[in-house]
């Protein structure tokens, strides 16, 4: 464990599970709370896990979530066995989706989600394999830590 | 501005989480697309939606949205309202359009 991580954890996602769509972002957002780390990133990282969270659910068979903290960054990662995307720069663009219209009947599948999660965290890495599935990897940087390292670590 | 004043004056129906209407509302948002509320919403929030399926609760709660008012006389479906009493996210119902209950509710904290 690299020794500036203070926390580490993975939760299961169900795909094409609606009723249960936000209660690992919900569950990740009271860890961080918990943690004391400031409202700014609780609010940036519940937006970019609740994205993923969702994209899980309506795309893909089953996916998995992995939240890690350290002093300098919250980072998100999460792993689907979904139908992957073909094209990402296609994706990435707002207002663009593959979405069924079930799912946007429910207000989700509006194009707004990789762009949303690619405009509230600070880096995103997403790779795709066709047929296999789909990791995204987006990190929200404590920057009041860079800037004073003074501060008190972030606590469990 | 309280919740149940808002309640109150604007003869909203509480249609779930009844013991939670102590909560400020700060300002408010328009949307029926998840991601942009999600997005844009602020917290202290009252929220005007036509969406009635269970996700806006889970998108309340993520975002510390105030209250749920749903347009037009929509009632929450069964499984949005357990979940809205159970995480204590009040919804509200008003049988006027957006554009009307928008404008009375911007009278009232924006005045």
């Amino acid at each position: 464990m690299p020794e500036s991580l203070k926390f580490e954890k993975s939760f299961d996602v169900e795909g094409g599970s609606f009723q249960n769509a936000g209660n690992v972002s919900g569950q990740i957002k009271s860890i961080l709370k918990d943690m004391g780390v400031s409202t700014d990133i609780v609010r940036r990282v519940a937006i970019v896990c609740y994205e993923s969270e969702i994209n899980i659910v309506s795309y893909a068979k089953k996916g998995r979530i992995t939240l890690a903290v350290t002093d300098e960054a919250v980072k998100i990662e999460t792993k689907d066995e979904g139908p992957g995307i073909p094209d990402i720069e296609l994706a990435m663009k707002e207002g663009y989706s593959t979405a069924t219209a079930a799912v946007r009947e429910m207000g989700f599948g509006a194009g707004m989600g990789l762009a949303n999660m690619k405009k509230y965290s600070d880096h995103l890495i997403i790779t795709s394999e066709v047929g296999v599935g789909t990791c995204v990897q987006m990190t929200v940087m404590n920057f009041q830590k860079l800037l004073h390292p003074d501060l008190p670590p972030v606590t469990l | 501005m309280q919740l149940e004043t808002l309640v109150r004056e604007l003869n909203l129906k509480v249609s779930c989480a009844e013991g939670s209407l102590k909560r400020e509302v700060k300002g408010g948002y328009v949307g029926d697309l998840l991601s942009d509320v999600m997005a844009n919403s602020k917290e202290g929030d009252i929220w005007i939606t036509r969406q009635v399926h269970q996700n806006i609760v889970a998108v309340a709660s993520l975002k510390d949205i105030a209250g749920i008012i749903l347009i037009q006389g929509s009632e929450p479906a069964h499984d949005t309202a357990a979940k809205a009493n159970a995480e204590g996210i009040p919804i509200l119902v008003t049988d006027l359009p957006a554009f009307e209950i928008v404008g009375l509710i911007y009278k009232l904290i924006k005045p």
